[in-house]
């Protein structure tokens, strides 16, 4: 199981936490969700609709799609691609994403 | 009305940045839009950032890397919005401008630009060997990504497997930052130095200063102690009991079969032009069969055959980023002048810099393209191994249709390749060279996949807002 733990080097990065499935997660400034999951040990993020098989971030350009999580209630978002910000929800997306109902 | 601009710079690397700057120098009214959160592309990923809030991880990220933040620095006075995701890049309408429009934070935006530069650049080329798609595999990029972004390295076994400066490079930043590598599996085919050595002496002359870097690595990694593994095949990651990746299997240049435990396994065979925005604006592509990818035709300014739409940085071919500055800039010249704010002289001289640097750069490319070729088992993955990842087509599925397949759009249709969220990037091209090896023809007659807007997932909401869009 991959862990990504942060370099021991000083630096000015603010704290922030977010949550991640309903669970505090703590990241750093200028973390994107998917460096900050991968810094949290989340492992798999998703599993793919086609076969449910779980998949993590692969490309971390913007090109895999492979990151794809729920961010403040928008599925299908690029982890890779979103600054995370302080109190952000974030979670696991189980197959293809459910077609939102209106409230 | 969509707002109007001479000029749409897409993407925030070396290209953008370097096309920015010259476009403002010569009173070109440009807008950059980027899609991460943060300007410098992949190369020179949070630069600007690092050097003001983490300067103590310059060091091990290397000198070439500060060159980033005089970059950001550089192409400041030019409105750059980050964060913005380029999904439609339209047809020049009478007056020749193209609508370019993007969405960020959850609102599509359009303008009217006289000229683009798509300044996209390069992704790593897919890797389909059985177990890429487990989680705990990434492409080597994707940890200098983690490092440069974040400062974060994977702290469990890690394996990197591939060929090419890339994989070099992540080796040096790793023991530099003093994280363990547990084994370099390296797949370069043996024989290559017969055709690399007579490119030498040229790429010498043309990039001293890289080729030098470049022998420091090579010594570096043998020096560091980490167990080289040569002329590798037959890769496959295997899934321990959480589903995450455990172990690597494969052939070393004897011939037997290894396996390695590993927590991470990181892959790269190369990049290749990201092809999505020249294939969305209908560009002539051409097969480059040293890179084994497609680039789109371009004249000496970088200008596609879709008029107005021109390609600096590794979009248009990889060069590498000193040359990605050199070819922005030259894109940038010809749209001042097509603009009538430069005359012809002034673009000629402003050019001869930037010229005699892509001189250079190609003349070590070639050597590179010679020393590290993308290997032939790229194009003939074993049967179980996932070809598109996103529909979880196997090389098996497309070899039951690459025979009778006119071409990657039938291959498409037949099996979903290509159609989920990735629409293709990292498909595309193992699906050209297996059709192409199937029906015994060449890649350049199989062709690609039809690109069509939206290039990225575009929610109904963001298509709505179009209408009610504020001024950009």
């Amino acid at each position: 199981m991959m862990r990504f733990d942060r370099l021991s080097s000083p630096g000015r990065l603010r704290r922030i936490t977010f949550l991640f499935d309903g669970e505090a997660v703590e990241a750093r400034e200028g973390d994107t969700v998917a460096t900050a999951l991968l810094a949290a040990g989340a492992g798999a993020t998703r599993t793919t609709p086609a076969s449910g098989a779980a998949r993590g971030a692969y490309c971390l350009m913007g090109v895999c799609f492979e990151c794809l999580v729920e961010v403040d209630g928008v599925p299908n978002r690029q982890g890779c691609l979103v600054a995370v910000a302080e109190g952000m929800r974030v979670r696991r997306q189980h197959g293809a994403a459910a077609i939102a109902e209106e409230a | 009305m969509a707002a109007r601009r001479d000029l749409v710079i897409v993407g925030a690397g070396p290209a953008g940045l370097a096309a920015a700057a010259e476009a403002r120098d010569h009173g070109v009214d440009a807008l950059i839009l980027d899609e991460q959160p943060e300007p410098g592309g992949q190369v020179y990923r949070s630069a600007a950032r690092v050097a003001e809030r983490r300067p103590a991880d310059l060091g091990f990220l290397g000198a070439d890397y500060a060159r980033g933040a005089a970059l950001v620095a550089e192409a400041t006075g030019v409105e750059r919005r980050q964060g913005a995701s380029v999904w439609q890049i339209g047809p020049a309408a009478r007056d020749g401008r193209r609508e370019v429009i993007w969405s960020e934070a959850g609102q599509a935006r359009r303008v009217a630009a006289r000229s683009v530069i798509v300044a996209s650049g390069a992704m790593e080329r897919p890797v389909p060997v059985p177990g890429w798609t487990l989680p705990g595999v990434t492409t080597v990029g994707a940890l200098q990504v983690a490092l440069k972004q974040s400062g974060i390295y994977p702290a469990g076994r890690v394996v990197i497997a591939g060929s090419g400066p890339l994989p070099l490079l992540l080796a040096e930043q790793l023991r530099a930052a003093r994280v363990p590598v547990a084994a370099i599996l390296d797949t370069a085919p043996s024989g290559r130095m017969a055709t690399a050595w007579p490119l030498l002496p040229m790429a010498a002359l043309g990039a001293a200063g890289t080729l030098r870097k470049g022998m420091a690595l090579l010594r570096a990694r043998e020096r560091s102690g980490v167990p080289v593994w040569r002329q590798v095949r037959d890769l496959r990651a295997e899934a321990g009991a959480d589903g995450s990746v455990a172990g690597i299997r494969f052939r070393s240049a004897s011939g037997e079969e290894q396996r390695i435990e590993a927590d991470l396994l990181a892959l790269h065979e190369g990049v290749v032009p990201n092809p999505q925005l020249t294939r969305l604006v209908r560009a002539d592509h051409r097969w480059h069969p040293a890179q084994r990818c497609f680039h789109p035709v371009l004249d000496p300014w970088g200008e596609s055959t879709a008029a107005g739409v021109y390609v600096a940085g590794d979009g248009g071919g990889i060069l590498g980023a000193r040359a990605a500055e050199a070819s922005g800039r030259l894109a940038a010249l010809s749209v001042a002048h097509r603009l009538g704010r430069i005359g012809e002289t002034a673009r000629d001289f402003a050019a001869t810099g930037p010229q005699a640097r892509l001189l250079g750069e190609r003349a070590l490319r070639r050597l590179l393209d010679a020393l590290y070729p993308a290997p032939e088992w790229i194009a003939a993955p074993a049967d179980d191994a996932i070809v598109c990842r996103c529909e979880e087509v196997t090389a098996a599925d497309l070899r039951s249709v690459a025979g009778h397949a006119a071409g990657p759009n039938q291959a498409k249709a037949y099996l979903r390749c290509g159609m989920g969220p990735c629409q293709g990037r990292l498909c595309g091209l193992t699906v050209t060279e297996m059709i192409a090896r199937a029906r015994g023809t060449t890649p350049a007659e199989t062709g690609y996949y039809r690109i069509r807007a939206p290039i990225k997932p575009v929610t109904v909401d963001e298509l709505a807002s179009l209408d009610t869009e504020p001024a950009a």
